[in-house]
């Protein structure tokens, strides 16, 4: 069954249309990307997907729900979850802690148990610690555990975020342009930091992307946004080969 | 794990910090070095230190600017002193009376709480600051215009039975299970909310519930500091709870340090007790009051304490008194070898 299928998905700001008609299909551990020029509706996109906006017409169907009229926690309780383009970590908490609030909806215990810390707190609480600190061994981040989140690196913030993601144990990860600010080395890591997670974690991944090389890299299939519409959907050769691409993207 | 196992050095310092704080203060206060004025200040620190450390929830941890904390202290107040004076003839026990009422208290807060609450949360920033501003206003007018609260002529017959020991153990009980709430998935949440609402509600936190238990929480514990007023007090008149009282809370936290209940307890107790040392200066006593919140905003903007929090613990505290202790001793000896060396 496909983790994620979107039909005819469609928004309008007014007279606008954003976004208009988008399909996809993403199966089982897919990597696919999704890139546009500037304004094409891509981060529209991903805020449909995850509830920010509500859709004017057409279905989210995420492993089997409609997620399409659903607020943006819910959705992340379904299985997916997402990094933003300009990064948004919990600055003044630990990078341990950022990661444990993540995964806050995969315990149970309840207010009160939270104030007398009975045992299930305490078992509850050693287990996101234990998950957390896995996770921060993934992306060598351990180390860093106890720092505040803001004292990070750039490079490391991105990885943080995308750690966060992961905690709340999801099936479908969305990337909004993962290596933007990032030096050549940085990204090169960066795009061994992604297949390790489909690997490592065997999630589907919704990439937008402007680098080119990480995008053409490491995505399998390549769907192309101008104005609102896909324009090009296909393998990385047939896209840079695409003359509505080309077009899309030099002008003429 | 050691970090889960039952931290009994944490809970017997605090238990022991909690307990040696109160006898050396109920001491003072029985062998008459204190006397009845200062005694009756420090029941007004421990007011101070309920009602900060509860607008500390929704302002310090989660983020909320709320400007009528004192329209929670005054539902509190009224509703305590008006059952106190229902239930005198019922209920011989002051102590009963007391935690009755305290109870009535909190239900009528809580209440009041969801009422305002769940409209209220749907705006940010300085939009909920005025709507909470507006709540205090309308708790204010109301206690005016009611027959049963004796309106502006004010609220008497109180009875005045809080002593410095409950007023001193009420405070400890608010603030630890705030700290112990604050401690747990519950308080991080509410803490990510502070930081970033977009990203929290993107990791799966339902933002509005957390914002409303946020509130109650507040809410709630600012009745428990009505409470205790009304009876430290024994006079209820609407204009004490007014938009300055508000401010006057809502300066301590910011003052402490937003989202650090060690920072509301020590800002609380400063500023109780600064305007009465002040008392010799007379008249410049509100100017050096105002200069020092302008001087401490300058030089340390983010309060006295930051997000930070004193931790008890002994085991901690004698561990770096060790580390202290063995670093003293090395340098002595590497200034020793250095001597040595030149002569």
């Amino acid at each position: 069954m496909a983790i994620l299928d979107i039909n005819d998905l469609s928004i309008s700001f007014g007279g606008l249309k954003a976004v208009d008609g988008f399909r996809l299909t993403i199966g089982e551990n897919e990597l696919v990307g999704l890139i546009g020029p500037n304004g094409a509706g891509k981060t529209t996109v991903f805020n449909l997907l995850t509830g920010v906006y509500k859709p004017t017409g057409g279905t989210i169907t995420l492993s089997g729900t409609d997620v399409s009229k659903l607020k943006p926690s819910d959705i992340v309780l379904l299985g997916s979850s997402r990094t933003f383009q300009n990064i948004r970590l919990f600055k003044n908490m630990s990078v341990l802690d950022n990661i444990r609030v993540a995964y806050h909806h995969r315990m149970r215990y309840s207010l009160l148990e939270g104030v007398f810390k009975t045992k299930r707190f305490r078992d509850e609480e050693r287990e996101s610690h234990e998950v957390a600190h896995a996770l921060l061994d993934v992306f060598n981040m351990d180390a860093y555990a106890h720092d505040l989140a803001r004292n990070l690196p750039y490079g490391k913030q991105r990885k943080l975020e995308i750690a966060r993601a992961l905690a709340t144990g999801p099936k479908l990860l969305l990337l909004d342009e993962p290596a933007a600010g990032m030096n050549p080395q940085e990204t090169e890591e960066l795009m061994e930091t992604i297949r390790l997670i489909k690997d490592t974690f065997k999630v589907s991944i919704l990439l937008i992307e402007h680098d080119m090389r990480l995008v053409m890299g490491i995505c399998e299939r390549i769907v192309v946004l101008d104005y609102g519409k896909i324009i090009a959907t296909g393998i990385p050769d047939e896209i840079k080969k695409h003359p509505d691409v080309i077009r899309a993207y030099l002008g003429g | 794990m050691k970090a889960f196992l039952i931290k009994y050095d944490r809970i017997i310092s605090v238990l022991a910090v909690i307990l040696g704080v109160f006898v050396i203060l109920n001491t003072l206060i029985e062998a008459g070095v204190f006397s009845n004025y200062i005694r009756g200040i420090l029941i007004l620190v421990m007011i101070a230190i309920i009602m900060a450390t509860s607008l500390n929830i929704a302002t310090g941890f989660l983020g909320q600017l709320v400007l009528g904390h004192a329209g929670f202290m005054a539902l509190g107040a009224y509703g305590a002193a008006l059952s106190a004076i229902a239930l005198r003839e019922v209920i011989p026990s002051d102590l009963v009376l007391f935690l009755v009422a305290t109870a009535i208290a909190m239900a009528i807060s809580l209440l009041a709480g969801l009422v305002v609450g769940t409209p209220a949360l749907r705006l940010r920033g300085d939009y909920l600051g005025i709507m909470t501003l507006g709540f205090g206003e309308i708790v204010k007018v109301i206690l005016t215009n009611l027959e049963v609260t004796n309106g502006a002529q004010g609220l008497t017959r109180i009875p005045r039975i809080m002593s410095f020991p409950v007023a001193y153990f009420t405070m400890a009980v608010v603030v630890v299970i705030i700290a112990l709430f604050m401690n747990s998935r519950h308080g991080r949440a509410m803490i990510s909310i502070r930081e970033d609402e977009i990203a929290s509600e993107s990791v799966g936190i339902n933002v509005t519930r957390y914002k409303i238990i946020g509130f109650l929480m507040a809410a709630m514990f600012g009745g428990v500091g009505g409470s205790v007023y009304a009876f430290h007090i024994g006079f209820l008149s609407p204009t004490t709870f007014g938009f300055v009282r508000s401010i006057d809370i809502f300066v301590i936290v910011v003052l402490g340090g937003m989202g650090s209940l060690s920072g509301a307890v020590i800002a609380a107790s400063v500023l109780t007790f600064l305007p009465e040392f002040l008392r010799d200066f007379a008249n410049y006593r509100l100017l050096v009051y105002s200069a020092l919140l302008v001087l401490t905003m300058l030089f340390r903007p983010q309060g006295l304490m930051g997000t930070k929090e004193i931790v008890i613990s002994f085991r901690r505290f004698s561990d770096k008194i060790r580390a202290f202790w063995m670093k003293h001793r090395k340098t002595k000896a590497i200034e020793g070898g250095t001597d040595h060396g030149n002569p």
